[in-house]
């Protein structure tokens, strides 16, 4: 099992450790409905150290991005990320990410924590070697999320980073507590946050730090409930190599028109065509709790299936994601979840469920 | 923690006997610490027969779905139906508010095969949980 290196201070804070891929994780805290809680009304601090951190530099920098993420890198400015996937050649989804463009020809990208490896083989299959330079950097640093409407009041206590003009979407290199880190406006949560990447030996001072100025240590049970209520897709869960973006509504992340696009012409060919079937929001009516893997169905037939469920904290109600035939997919359509033998009531919705704007 | 006037399950769940053959049933201290906050709890209707050591329900904490066994055998005569909506209190009083449901016991000797709290505890400190 591998361990961040907040591992032995999440222990001395009381945190249930279980395993998650090849890392062993914090899953919670002080409960993972008061943690969702701390983040949706003040703020909360995830380490996510798991997530991958891949530096790709050199000349053909932009060039090999360009032909494997599904935006055009050359259009993203210094100091500014992309959320993207990337997809193989039938168009299916081999992770989502964020690509930040850190200078001219230098780019960190943030692979899913078990997409890392998978990652880095496709970006080294469309690799000229000579002319780009691809270094996994993930074990080097730590990454702490600090989410929540009271986080950029915690976090400019102790850096010198100015976050009021830092826009979402954007990082700068800035220094907190005197220690040189990554800081960018970016999340996972639906709430106002940012991302630190900083030094392995100097994250516990600033994870303490944040949680002396009130920041709740918040486990991935929170995390993976508020990402859902804010409806952000899980790879692994909602998208994989069997989805593409048009099914799963990413499309506004692909830039599919390019000729250096190794995706392109798969996921042009899925673009011209009626999407069968849409990622759509499923709200409980009846009691109980759509999981991962619950069918969906009209009643009698089985029409889908769930992909993420569970409670909503926020919203006071039971929440999904799952795969629908595209007509059902309006939004108040009836269906029912198929709940251990049990046909509970519900229907399809928007997504997100939960938007900072609309529901504070 | 574990009271020591109620029987216990080694399936978690706790018994307090009452009189006419009436025993109180819900899950102790130890099973809503290891789920987690409880978001929903399905219980056997009034009426329906349970046995004990099987299956007589449902309960969900934020992350899981867990079977809940029934530690006797006998007939349903009353729900804690404050659970349905606010199944929180299984994790703040698991032995007071957050009790489960009340049985009229087929036979009173099945309750010998339950432990004291004392031999509870002795099981939760072994490796057989």
């Amino acid at each position: 099992m591998r361990h961040t290196p907040l591992f032995d201070t999440h222990v001395e804070l009381g945190a249930r450790m279980v395993p998650f891929g090849n890392w062993e994780m914090p899953v919670q805290f002080g409960g993972i409905l008061n943690e969702a809680r701390a983040v949706r009304t003040n703020a909360g601090l995830f380490d996510v150290s798991h997530m991958g951190r891949v530096e790709i530099g050199g000349p053909d920098a932009a060039g090999l991005l360009n032909r494997v993420l599904s935006v055009d890198v050359t259009k993203v400015r210094r100091g500014r990320a992309r959320y993207n996937v990337v997809c193989d050649l039938d168009g299916g989804i081999i992770d989502d990410c964020i690509v930040f463009r850190r200078i001219d020809d230098s780019f960190l990208l943030i692979p899913n924590a078990a997409n890392t490896s998978p990652v880095l083989d496709w970006l080294r299959r469309w690799s000229s070697a000579s002319h780009v330079d691809i270094v996994d950097v993930t074990e080097n640093t730590a990454m702490i999320a600090i989410q929540g409407p009271e986080a950029q009041a915690m976090l400019q206590a102790i850096t010198d980073a100015d976050l009021a003009t830092l826009r979402p979407f954007a990082a700068v290199n800035a220094s907190i507590l005197g220690v040189k880190a990554f800081v960018a406006r970016t999340g996972y949560t639906g709430e106002a946050g940012f991302e630190l990447i900083v030094p392995s030996e100097s994250s516990r001072v600033i994870w303490l730090a944040s949680v002396e100025r009130g920041a709740a240590p918040c486990g991935l049970g929170a995390r993976d409930v508020l990402r859902l209520e804010a409806g952000l897709a899980l790879h692994g869960a909602d998208i994989d190599t069997s989805t593409n973006p048009y099914e799963a509504g990413l499309e506004r992340f692909v830039d599919a028109d390019r000729d250096e696009y190794v995706a392109g012409p798969a996921l042009r060919h899925l673009r011209d065509q009626a999407v069968g079937r849409k990622l759509t929001g499923i709200k409980m009516i009846g009691r109980g709790i759509a999981r991962q893997g619950h069918t969906i169905t009209d009643g009698h037939h089985a029409i889908g299936k769930v992909t993420s469920g569970g409670p909503s904290p926020t919203l006071d109600t039971n929440i999904g994601l799952g795969y629908v035939p595209t007509d059902v997919s309006v939004p108040g359509t009836t269906v029912f979840v198929d709940i251990r033998g049990r046909q509970v009531e519900a229907e399809t919705t928007t997504i997100p469920f939960y938007s900072r704007r609309l529901n504070s | 923690m574990n009271p020591a006037d109620l029987k216990y399950s080694k399936e978690h769940e706790w018994v307090r006997i009452e009189p006419e053959s009436i025993v109180t049933v819900g899950i102790t201290h130890f099973a809503q610490d290891s789920l987690g906050d409880v978001v929903f709890v399905e219980l056997p209707e009034v009426g329906s027969e349970v046995k004990q050591n099987e299956k007589m329900g449902e309960i969900e904490s934020v992350k899981a779905v867990s079977d809940l066994f029934s530690p006797v055998s006998g007939k349903v005569i009353e729900l804690n139906e404050a659970l349905v909506d606010t199944p929180e209190m299984v994790n703040d009083g698991p032995f007071e508010q957050g009790w489960m449901l009340k049985v009229v016991l087929s036979d009173l000797t099945q309750l010998g095969a339950l432990l004291s709290a004392a031999n509870y505890e002795s099981f939760l400190e072994s490796d057989a949980v």
